[in-house]
C-alpha cells in the first residue's frame, strides 16, 4: 500500500511538471485542455486515484488524494478542476451513493478517462441558494423528462454526461444524464476570472428524457444527499487547491525576494516584505495542518468530517487570496503582469472562495457548528 | 433501548435551535422543524453507519427513514437485525 502511494503521489508529480506545468499559461489564455490530457490523466492512475481498486481506481486515502490534487494545483488550476469536478464531485460521490449499477456502469470509464463527468447544479438565477433551482424534471413513462437552463458548469462543454440536479414541485433529485441524448446543448463561458481551460459552459436541457436506471440516489434526495455529499468531496478537494496556491504563491514571493534589488539591497531584507513572507508562511503552515486534519478525520469518518473540511476549505481558499494578493504587491509593478506568476494565482484563488460554497455561505455553517460544540448553554434541549 | 438514546443525544447534539427547553418528541420530522439542517442529513448517515456498524443501501436513502428518531431507529434495528441473521 505504501508503494502504491508512492507511486500514485510520484505519477502526480511528474505528470504535473512534465504535462501541466509547461501548459499552464496557454490553459489561462483561454485554451481549453485537450481531452487528451485528461485521458493521460486516467492513463497515470491521476483521475481514479480516490476510487476503489475493483473498479481501476487507485485506492487512495483522503490524505494521498489530497497531495495528489495539490500537486496538481500547484501548476495548474484549470487541470485540478478535473480531479475536482470529475474524480471528486462525480466519481467520489458516486461510489458513496451510487447503486451496484450505477457504479459498475460508470466508474471504471471514470477512472480511464473515456468517459468525463461534469456537476450541473448552479442556474443563471441560483448560487448558493441551490433548493431555488428552476430545472424542472417530471415522471415521464417508465423514466423522467427534465428542462432547464444550468450555468459555471465546469467542464460543462466537454463532458460524456452529467449529474442534473432537478426538481418537481420542490422535490430535488440528481439524474445521470448523458450527452449524446436528445435535447442537449451546452455553449462555452468565456471572460472568467480563472479556469480559463477548464470548459466552463452553460447547459441546456429541452425536454430531455432518462429512464429511471438513471435517477441518482433516491427520489427527492438530490439535496440533502447527493448535492451535500458532493459539495463534501469538492470542499475537500478544493481545500487542498487553496492550500497548493498558496505555497505556490510562497515560493513565489520568497524566490523573488532573494533575487530583486531595491535602495541597494535585495528586498527580502526589507520589513514591509519581510512582514508579508511571515504570514504567508504561518498561513501555509496552518493551511497544512487544517487539511490534514481534515483528511483524518475522513478517513476515520469522524463525526466531525464534513466540518473539519469545511473549516480546511475556508481557511486555504481565503489564504491563498490573502498569499497571492501579497505576492503580487510584493512583485510590484512585475506582479501585475501576466508575464510574471501572481498574476494568475490571484485570479486563480479568487475561484477557490466562491467556488464548492461562498466564504459567507461556509461562515454561517461554522458558526453554526460553534454554537452547537461550544456553547455550554446548548444543552438545554431533552 | 441503546440505539434510541444515542440517536436521541446524536440528535440533541446537533440540533441548530438556540430557544431554552426544546423538547424533541421521538416522532417529531427533525427537517421539517428546522431542528437539523440538510448538511446533518449527511453527518447522520455517517454516524449511523460508524456507530451501528450498519451499512445503507442506496434504495433505503429515503427521507422518511431519517426524518424522526422513531424512524431512524426503525431503520437501523432492521439493518442490525439483517446483519445478525447474516453472520
Amino acid at each position: 500500500m505504501i508503494k502504491q502511494a508512492d507511486t500514485l503521489l510520484q505519477a502526480a508529480k511528474d505528470f504535473s511538471a512534465n504535462r501541466v506545468r509547461p501548459l499552464a499559461a496557454f490553459f489561462d489564455q483561454g485554451n481549453g485542455i485537450p481531452r487528451e490530457l485528461i485521458t493521460d490523466m486516467g492513463r497515470s492512475g491521476l483521475l481514479g486515484a480516490p476510487l476503489p481498486t475493483r473498479y481501476g481506481g487507485g485506492g487512495a486515502d483522503a490524505r494521498l488524494w489530497g497531495e495528489i490534487t495539490r500537486e496538481i494545483g500547484k501548476a495548474c488550476c484549470s487541470v485540478r478542476s478535473v480531479l475536482t469536478v470529475h474524480s471528486a464531485l462525480i466519481g467520489e460521490t458516486i461510489v458513496r451513493l451510487g447503486n451496484d449499477e450505477q457504479k459498475n456502469r460508470l466508474l471504471p470509464d471514470i477512472c480511464s478517462g473515456k468517459q468525463i463527468g461534469a456537476f450541473a447544479l448552479s442556474e443563471p438565477d441560483t448560487g448558493s441558494d441551490a433548493r431555488g433551482i428552476k430545472t424542472a424534471y417530471a415522471k415521464t413513462g417508465e423514466g423522467y423528462t427534465i428542462n432547464g437552463v444550468k450555468k459555471w458548469i465546469t467542464l460543462g462543454d466537454l463532458a460524456d454526461f452529467f449529474i442534473v440536479i432537478a426538481q418537481d414541485q420542490g422535490r430535488i433529485s440528481a439524474f445521470f444524464v448523458e450527452r449524446e441524448r436528445t435535447g442537449i446543448t451546452s455553449v462555452p463561458l468565456n471572460g472568467i476570472i480563472g479556469n480559463r481551460g477548464s470548459h466552463i459552459a452553460e447547459v441546456t436541457l429541452r425536454d430531455v428524457y432518462v429512464p429511471q436506471s438513471n435517477l441518482f440516489c433516491g427520489e427527492g434526495m438530490g439535496f440533502s444527499h447527493v448535492v451535500n455529499t458532493a459539495m463534501d468531496f469538492g470542499r475537500s478537494s478544493i481545500a487542498w487547491a487553496g492550500l497548493a496556491i498558496a505555497e505556490e504563491a510562497l515560493e513565489c514571493m520568497t524566490s523573488y525576494a532573494l533575487q530583486r534589488k531595491q535602495f541597494g539591497a535585495l528586498i527580502g531584507t526589507l520589513g514591509g516584505v519581510r512582514t508579508m513572507i511571515a504570514d504567508a508562511a504561518v498561513a501555509v503552515h496552518a493551511g497544512r495542518r487544517l487539511c490534514e486534519h481534515a483528511a483524518h478525520s475522513r478517513t476515520e469518518r469522524s463525526v466531525d468530517l464534513i466540518h473539519d473540511t469545511i473549516t480546511a476549505k475556508y481557511f486555504t481558499s481565503r489564504a491563498a487570496v490573502q498569499i497571492t494578493n501579497n505576492a503580487v504587491q510584493l512583485y510590484g509593478a512585475n506582479g501585475c503582469s501576466s508575464q510574471f506568476l501572481p498574476e494568475r494565482l490571484l485570479r486563480e484563488a479568487k475561484i477557490l472562495e466562491v467556488i464548492e460554497g461562498t466564504s459567507q455561505v461556509l461562515q454561517e455553517v461554522i458558526a453554526d457548528y460553534a454554537l452547537t460544540k461550544y456553547s455550554p448553554l446548548k444543552k438545554n434541549t431533552v | 433501548m441503546e440505539i434510541r438514546k444515542k440517536v436521541r443525544s446524536f440528535i440533541i447534539d446537533n440540533m441548530l435551535v438556540w430557544e431554552q427547553d426544546i423538547v424533541l418528541n421521538d416522532d417529531d420530522n427533525i427537517f421539517a422543524l428546522g431542528f437539523v439542517n440538510s448538511l446533518f442529513a449527511m453527518k447522520l448517515l455517517n454516524y449511523l453507519e460508524v456507530e451501528f456498524s450498519v451499512s445503507i443501501e442506496t434504495e433505503e436513502m429515503k427521507i422518511e427513514n431519517f426524518s424522526s428518531v422513531d424512524n431512524i431507529c426503525a431503520l437501523v434495528t432492521r439493518k442490525k437485525e439483517v446483519n445478525d441473521k447474516a453472520s
